[in-house]
């Protein structure tokens, strides 16, 4: 086994740069076959009338202009926006202010904090997704707590103006984690700033405002750009709950881009769908990225 | 002064308990349904504790779909989960190692190739890879929910393990280097011991999302008999099926229990994993 420099097989493979590589490489070939071919081939369907039974036939921009002339995916694309607009700051939100709370740690935080992320672990499975169904349904559990303090319910999940509200509850509920990452990131805040700030003759409320929001912007800003994301791509909670019912007003993007795929056979239109998808969501990361320097502390302590 | 603290700790109690409570309701009304008899459910939804207990619903639920007992769909989904998350652990740690510890020349590149991963949602890849697993011949088996994930496609486990090797000491590498390790011993004997709390954590993580996994089950099985419990339980919400919300509650209990027992004995490493590194729970 030996090469022209010399060196035996053993001492090629013991190269720093070829150990790299060769543990690289589960990565590499993973990149290449699950994310480059497959984005490749769908660019390629995105160009084409495709129904997944048929050979692709190229119709070129034609998916495209659909697009924009399709009320559904307008509407598809309102909901998103509204959904992922109000429930990530509602869930950033409680999660500061919960946060906030259990930074005073007496013997029940542990307690406490189980209670609060337990809803968050669990929250993206079909079983929680069920159980919203029948809380939210006309003769669900909200409806008869709500009767039982004289509240007249509503059906919630058949109104429009309610049903998308269900959504969002579901999703804010589940702050558990952002929750813990802002716990972590207060505890690292000095306690020498406060001490400061108190014998300067600030209360609390002020503190809160001049010292711990702004060295929490970073955190905040980086939970905002995942949670967003995050929340622009909802999938289970409204396929499974509410199916884009009543009126489309809960017809979320990538529910709608499932529909055309796999249930009404435009998969080609789909692949152009998840295309701009990807452009929508890039965009809103590069449009937080610019705003960063308007209001993220960037300083060291 | 010493009243006034005191009344104050009372009221900061009572108020983020009661807020926790409230929290958890929805997760302990339905394990407390699912203990009810079927038909009482919704009459006394109001009374958290069952008049009268019973594990009917479990014996019911348990029958499961067309002859096919949930027994199968927990088999399923612990076959799925077990053998992806064994996947994703070893390939994210070795490309963790090579990320964090081997210079060549590809690496800034590759890094940035694994952030993208990152940012990358399944539901953008939802219908390119279908359509790719299509191609190979993959639906309808379990294959697209378990090979890629035995090469290190979620960033964010590569992201743990590049960081945590980062925070080892490189003395240890060079004294190893010196008594004679090649940079696959060195991975072996001093990296993989050393990194066991990050793939405690990585192993938590990836069980419970393979486990939780609904869409890519909804895509690529087919066959009821192949059906992991997350797509067994929408079973329950078809039309088609009857409504025996005790059955349901029964078996949605069951399938959260595997993550209620992580979260009550390991905590610990899942409160790590989310305040190091932005892991989503």
């Amino acid at each position: 086994m030996e090469n022209k420099k010399g060196k035996t097989f053993k001492e090629w493979l013991n190269q720093e740069h070829v150990a790299g590589y060769i543990c690289a490489l589960p990565f590499i070939i993973g990149f290449l076959a699950f994310m480059v071919v497959p984005m490749c081939i769908s660019l390629y369907y995105s160009f084409c009338d495709y129904d997944i039974l048929n050979p692709p036939v190229f119709t070129g921009l034609k998916n495209f202009q659909r697009m924009f002339t399709d009320t559904r995916w307008l509407t598809a694309l309102r909901v998103t926006f509204y959904f992922a607009f109000v429930s990530t700051p509602l869930r950033l939100i409680f999660a500061m202010i919960v946060a906030l709370l259990l930074f005073r740690s007496t013997k029940m935080t542990g307690v406490y904090r189980a209670m609060y992320y337990l809803p968050s672990m669990i929250g993206g499975s079909v079983a929680v997704a069920i159980l919203w169904k029948r809380m939210f349904a006309v003769d669900g559990t909200v409806n008869i707590l709500l009767d039982k303090v004289g509240i007249r319910g509503l059906a919630w999940l058949g109104l429009p103006s309610t049903a998308i509200w269900t959504l969002i509850i579901l999703a804010v509920w589940q702050f558990g984690s952002s929750m813990l990452i802002f716990l972590s990131s207060l505890k690292q805040i000095p306690a020498r700033l406060y001490e400061a700030a108190s014998i300067d003759g600030s209360n609390k409320w002020q503190q809160f405002w001049k010292i711990t929001l702004p060295l929490m912007t970073p955190t905040i800003f980086f939970n905002l750009v995942m949670q967003l994301i995050n929340g622009f791509l909802a999938f289970t909670q409204c396929y499974i709950i509410t199916q884009g019912k009543p009126l489309d007003s809960t017809l979320f993007y990538t529910v709608y881009m499932y529909q055309q795929s796999f249930e009404f056979s435009s998969t080609g239109y789909g692949a152009a769908m998840a295309w701009i998808m990807l452009a929508i969501v890039a965009l809103i990361t590069w449009i937080l990225f610019a705003t960063k320097k308007f209001w993220v502390y960037d300083g060291g302590l | 002064m010493r009243a006034k603290r005191t009344a104050g700790t009372i009221i900061y109690h009572i108020l983020v308990l009661a807020f926790g409570l409230i929290m958890i309701y929805p997760l302990v009304w339905m394990i407390m349904s699912s203990f009810k008899e079927t038909d009482t459910i919704f009459m006394t939804a109001a009374n958290l504790i069952p008049t009268h207990f019973t594990l009917q619903n479990y014996l019911t639920g348990w029958k499961g779909f067309a002859g096919v007992s949930f027994a199968r769909f927990f088999r399923n989904s612990l076959f799925i989960s077990v053998v992806a998350t064994i996947g994703t652990v070893i390939s994210s740690s070795i490309v963790g190692y090579s990320f964090a510890r081997l210079k060549f020349k590809l690496r800034p590149v590759l890094f940035a190739a694994m952030l993208v991963t990152m940012m990358l949602p399944a539901q953008v890849l939802m219908i390119p890879q279908y359509l790719w697993y299509q191609r190979l011949g993959w639906v309808n088996t379990y294959l697209p929910l378990i090979v890629p994930y035995w090469f290190a496609i979620q960033g964010f486990f590569v992201y743990l393990m590049t960081n945590f090797v980062e925070g080892i000491p490189r003395d240890l590498d060079e004294a190893a280097k010196i008594d004679g390790c090649s940079y696959y011993t060195i991975y072996t004997r001093i990296i993989l011991p050393l990194t066991v709390p990050a793939i405690i954590t990585a192993s938590i993580f990836s069980f419970m999302w393979r486990w939780d996994d609904f869409l890519a089950a909804l895509l690529y099985v087919n066959k009821t008999e192949m059906y992991p419990v997350s797509l067994a339980l929408k079973l329950f919400c078809d039309p088609s099926s009857s409504s025996d919300y005790g059955a349901m509650f029964a078996m949605a209990t069951l399938s959260i229990l595997p993550a209620l027992i992580i979260f009550f004995t390991l905590q610990r490493y899942l409160v790590e994993g989310i305040s190091t590194s932005g892991l989503k729970g």
